[in-house]
């Protein structure tokens, strides 16, 4: 993050000596990343303790686990950069993120390195600072188990001059030895009212329109990921023509939604019994380019909702749903998948 | 002499054929400087390599098109050498990199690292930044797309991607939230009939709007195969009717001959005749998916609605069995018995019946 500013600083005077009006291309999702604690939206518990470590000058190992996009690596670089400043960030902590370096021999080399070199509680600019270092794993559900088990001996001897930081998004993939050295701290996704807020002032910000119908659309497709939503908006405003307003159809481009009408379709193509009708809406979807995996999932949710079919029904269908899903992901074919499901959703409704 | 398919492919924006209002919208991208990372996805001939080349012309100019062959080796971490062929110009790169395996995550982060070391030449005239190509980004590993994330994040101000594929379902989340995604849906068979009588008026050999509706139809949304299919008939085209063409090309024939042969007898001896083709097709490099589907959606024609469920269910088994296996004759023949037995037992019920 900090190396990735610099380098988009020391691009500008280039093209600015080069006489071209380009500006690198910076992500919303990082322009608009809380620099400070505070900044960082509806997660009172756990600003509040971040704040207290703040002025106690003292820190445990922390575990931030929650789902995606709810500020979970927001928060720990805004409070790293508190406690140390600018000057000394990039001495005193390190970011791994474990989705490529995840192995035994990252935690070996890496961390303990980082970990054994000793610091003193005072900047070279006389300030006062904590006298230890942090250690950031983003992601660390990726990482082995070996590479967990390393870790828990360098927590230990090294708790004097080091503090670690996990991000995850489900605790239960770290193992029970580090979860016990760490204070857990729970993200909770983002309400659609605070998403909202932030969604408007990012937008005018960026001098960007936005119908009504497709903001609430763009929350509802978030489902309390910001980072998503913030990457649709900048997505959808690049995929305008002129200066236009963004639309519900830029925001099912962007967000890679199925037509809701194709969706219905399905459900009353499998009343009428007929598999032909089945098969062309299945080739379909498929010259249309829509993702199966994601038809499924709308699918689901209509399912869920529908009041017309009973429950024996539902759960029959949504067994098949959850085996058809599951092989999709495991890269099978996608129109065979929808077909089996199909057809077992015909044999299950047919009037 | 070139193929149609490649000499009447458009080359600039403003002159593809259909889905115009994406061609705009792409023009603005260029247009506006600020060039994301790309996710073009769509079925297999809808335009979507035509749209990236039409693209990269438009942010570099001509010297986009003035491409090479260079054929890089990398190492992989165990010692084994890896070669693939990079299609290069100036200013960009295309690669596959599931040609090598599952060594792809190597080559990956390799050939984004090279590139980002040097800087794209004239860079006081052009964009600052060169592109890579990544085709077939469904058939990366795991390991490969995780790599893919953090390398893009990391060389972003020097290296844009243009992710390529056809299923996005395959393409991990964490890499399509970075990318802007382009989807490039198959063209209708109205518009495919269009182009065809075009391309066919261009080559002096004009056609009929009811011929071309009707290649289109045959050839399923698929614009290449379309225009292959419009040259091979063209070919012919004094000698036979459009009824009679052969629009399909030959291992289609030989599936549909190989459902024959299953709906004909269902006996062990017809079982290893059906082995022999599957074989046969293997032999070709048909993808083993591809002969699944195939088989399937003739066979579904052929059979009873009672026993279409049935039919299914094993092929959903069956794909999934190939997907995560490596003997494809396995569960190719696996599939096929396992119809022979549902068609024949429907068989002996419906004699039962008239008994």
């Amino acid at each position: 993050m900090d190396s990735f500013l610099k380098k988009t600083e020391k691009a500008a005077p280039r093209g600015k000596k080069e006489d071209v009006a380009e500006k690198p291309l910076l992500p919303w999702v990082e322009k608009y990343r809380p620099k400070t604690v505070d900044d960082v939206a509806c997660q009172g518990n756990v600003i509040a303790v971040l704040k207290s470590c703040l002025q106690g000058q003292d820190l445990p190992n922390l575990l931030f686990y929650g789902p995606p996009g709810t500020g979970k690596t927001s928060s720990i670089l805004a409070l790293t950069r508190q406690i140390f400043g600018p000057d000394i960030y990039r001495d005193r902590v390190l970011e791994l993120n474990a989705s490529d370096e995840r192995g035994i021999q990252v935690i070996r080399e890496k961390v303990k390195r980082f970990a054994q070199f000793s610091v003193s509680d005072v900047t070279p600019s006389g300030k006062h600072c904590p006298p230890f270092k942090v250690v950031i794993l983003d992601e660390a559900d990726s990482m082995t188990r070996a590479a967990q088990a390393a870790l828990r001996r360098t927590m230990e001897s090294e708790s004097k001059t080091t503090r670690f930081c996990l991000i995850c998004n489900y605790v239960s993939s770290i193992i029970e030895p580090i979860t016990s050295r760490c204070a857990k701290f729970r993200f909770q996704p983002l309400t659609n009212e605070m998403q909202k807020e932030r969604l408007i002032s990012i937008s005018q910000s960026e001098n960007v329109q936005i119908d009504p119908a497709a903001m609430d659309m763009l929350i509802n497709c978030s489902e309390g990921d910001l980072r998503r939503a913030i990457n649709c908006l900048q997505s959808a405003s690049l995929l305008r023509v002129g200066e236009s307003s963004v639309t519900v159809g830029d925001i099912f481009e962007v967000c890679r939604i199925v037509d809701p009408e194709l969706v219905a379709q399905f459900f009353s193509t499998c009343k009428k019994g007929k598999h032909e009708l089945l098969e062309n809406l299945v080739l379909k979807v498929e010259r249309n380019a829509y993702s199966a995996y994601q038809l499924m999932i709308q699918l689901h949710d209509q399912l869920v909702s529908s009041e017309e079919i009973d429950n024996q029904t539902k759960s029959r269908i949504l067994y098949k749903l959850a085996m058809c899903e599951r092989r999709i992901l495991e890269g099978s074919d996608e129109a065979l998948q929808l077909m089996d499901f199909g057809t077992v959703a015909i044999s299950l409704l047919r009037e | 002499m070139a193929f149609w398919v490649d000499k009447h492919r458009p080359k600039d924006l403003a002159k593809l054929d259909y889905h115009k209002e994406m061609a705009a919208r792409l023009k603005q991208l260029v247009a506006a400087g600020d060039f994301p990372h790309l996710l073009i996805y769509g079925p297999s001939g809808a335009g979507k390599r035509t749209r990236i080349q039409c693209t990269l012309q438009e942010l570099y100019g001509p010297g986009a098109a003035k491409l090479r062959l260079d054929r890089s080796s990398f190492e992989a971490p165990s010692g084994k050498k890896l070669e693939i062929n990079l299609i290069c110009s100036n200013y960009h790169i295309i690669m596959t990199p599931s040609d090598v395996g599952i060594y792809d995550r190597v080559v990956v982060q390799e050939v984004i690292k090279n590139m980002a070391q040097t800087q794209p030449l004239e860079s006081h005239a052009q964009k600052r930044f060169k592109v890579i190509v990544l085709l077939e980004v469904d058939k990366l590993t795991r390991e490969a797309q995780h790599a893919l994330r953090r390398t893009m994040e990391k060389y972003s101000s020097v290296c844009r991607l243009i992710l390529c594929c056809q299923s996005i379902s395959k393409v991990i989340p964490p890499v399509q939230s970075r990318c802007l995604p382009i989807r490039v849906a198959a063209p209708s068979n109205e518009e495919i009939a269009v182009i065809l009588q075009q391309v066919a008026k261009k080559e002096d050999n004009p056609i009929t709007e009811h011929d071309a509706m009707t290649i289109a139809e045959k050839t399923g949304g698929n614009l290449r195969r379309a225009v292959l299919a419009l040259e091979t008939f063209c070919v012919h085209k004094n000698n036979v009717s459009i009824d009679k063409a052969p629009l399909e090309p030959d291992w289609e024939l030989f599936v549909k001959e190989t459902a024959s042969v299953i709906l004909l007898e269902q006996s062990p001896n017809a079982l290893m005749e059906v082995r022999g083709r599957l074989y046969e097709l293997l032999a070709h490099c048909i993808p083993p998916t591809l002969i699944l589907k195939r088989l399937y959606f003739h066979l579904l024609h052929s059979c009873d609605a009672s026993i279409k469920r049935a039919v299914t269910e094993a092929v959903g088994d069956c794909d999934y069995n190939l997907s995560v296996g490596s003997k494809a004759i396995f569960h190719l023949e696996a599939f096929v018995a396992r119809f022979m037995s549902i068609y024949k037992r429907f068989l002996e019920g419906a004699l039962g019946d008239f008994n």
